[in-house]
């Protein structure tokens, strides 16, 4: 067996080599199906400091709750217009946004099925590995009480962190802060 | 019903922590709390492919960026993506991006009293080939001083980001030169406690990989973390 290579930091500077805007909106210009949504919110640290130097990537499923990718072998319709994948780096302010279609539902372990979820990481300086978090959908309240992954939480204000807030806006716009330290420090797994 | 295989666990000592006082911007930005174990779903199992070509064609040449040459030691670092096993890492995307030869970014933020150069923005990206194989040109990065404590000084290195083939392989690491005098002081490099995986940070001179008066070779090859040896049925 071959020693994994170690994550380092992303350091201050990953905008020289990781820039894509294209990748700040997951529609491919409105052209995949599904329900346009915005997820937005705010980086900030231990201090309640924006982090103005954060790059959050997401993945997730289409509007049907399949992957772009092989190993997904449900049978549901795949969208050659999404690839499920976004990249965005938070402005001065801390803040990020990304424009992506409400996914599906998709299995979990013990085929049960989970809540429609995203899934995120968080890099930065100072953080010597990326963070992985979920964005679950705070409106969808039946759906998460039976998902096995928010369900496996004890503590309900980490499982609070989880839920991304409804905005009243059209396309419709959830609020999903990230907090990497402290009061309401944002629940993060080991994956 | 859907077939995952799960990623393998981390061993300790491989990875970083990232509480590390060492480094000094960790204290506001580690999380307190440990990670919650997630069971790996067709969430993790699955991620973004480079099928589509949505990253665009390669830049494997950093050193045709501009109008002219670049300032600064002209080097080849090549290599390969594999899993732990050895089995190579095909199709999946590697991007690049270092200071220049004087040791500073193309980057509003870097203040180093150290020239720009206009020829030389330092980013590339390739997709691996079928063996895993990636390949760029590039200039030997120079050392640079940052703010972590008094008069420190980052090694010579290359940022990397990779994919791998799932959302569990996702890395970004930084890749060394052999025999740098900064390596023993550097707390980032030194936050991974495992000797071994240390060295794995570390390029290898490879004379095979450098090209005759023109440019260095280094071979750096990036191992992401292997499959479970089971299914589980989810
Ligand atoms: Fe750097």
């Amino acid at each position: 067996m071959l020693i994994p290579t170690a994550s380092q930091t992303v350091g201050p500077f990953f905008a020289v080599g990781l820039t894509r805007p294209e990748l700040a909106d997951l529609t491919h210009a409105g052209k995949a199906k599904g329900e346009a949504i915005v997820i937005e919110g705010q980086v900030r640290d231990g201090e309640g400091a924006p982090v103005p130097d954060a790059m959050l990537e997401i993945w997730q499923a289409n509007a049907a709750g399949k992957y772009a990718h092989p190993e997904d072998r449900q049978e549901k319709p795949a969208d050659a217009n999404f690839v499920g994948f976004g990249r965005v780096f938070t402005d001065r302010q801390g803040r990020y946004r990304f424009v992506t279609i409400r996914p599906g539902a998709v299995p979990g372990c013990g085929n049960a099925l989970q809540a429609p979820h995203i899934a995120m990481t968080v890099f930065a300086r100072g953080l010597l590995k990326h963070l992985v978090t979920r964005i679950y959908f705070a409106d969808l309240a039946a759906a998460n009480e039976a998902d096995p992954v928010l369900s496996a939480i004890d503590d309900p204000a980490a499982r609070q962190t989880l839920l991304a807030k409804p905005v009243n806006s059209t396309p419709s716009a959830y609020r999903f802060d990230v907090v990497l330290q402290g009061e309401g420090e944002t629940a993060f797994f080991d994956v | 019903m859907v077939d995952v295989t799960g990623y393998r666990r981390e061993k300790p000592g491989n990875h970083p922590p990232n509480d590390y006082p060492g480094y000094s911007s960790t204290a506001k930005r580690a999380p307190k709390r440990l990670p919650i174990r997630l069971e790996h779903t067709l969430t993790e199992t699955t991620g973004p492919t480079f099928a589509g070509g949505w990253e665009g064609p390669n830049q494997a040449d950093l050193t045709r960026a501009g109008r002219g040459e670049p300032i600064g030691e002209r080097i080849i670092v090549a290599g390969r993506v594999l899993d732990e096993d050895g089995r190579p890492v095909p199709g999946t995307l590697v991007e690049l991006w270092q200071a220049n030869a004087a040791g500073r970014y193309l980057h509003d933020g870097d203040q180093h009293d150290a020239p720009l150069d206009p020829n030389f923005p330092g980013k590339g990206h390739v997709v691996t080939d079928a063996e895993g194989g990636y390949r760029f040109l590039t200039i030997k990065a120079g050392a640079y001083p940052w703010r972590n404590s008094y008069n420190a000084w980052r090694p010579q290195h290359l940022h990397f980001s990779v994919f791998g083939p799932a959302f569990a392989t996702r890395l970004v690491t930084q890749m060394y030169f052999p025999g740098d005098p900064l390596l023993p002081l550097d707390p980032i490099f030194n936050s991974t406690a495992d000797t071994e995986a240390r060295r794995r940070l570390i390029s290898t001179y490879d004379p095979e990989l450098s090209q005759a008066e023109y440019a260095l070779g280094y071979r750096f090859d990036i191992v992401l973390r292997g499959r479970g040896a089971t299914p589980m049925e989810t």
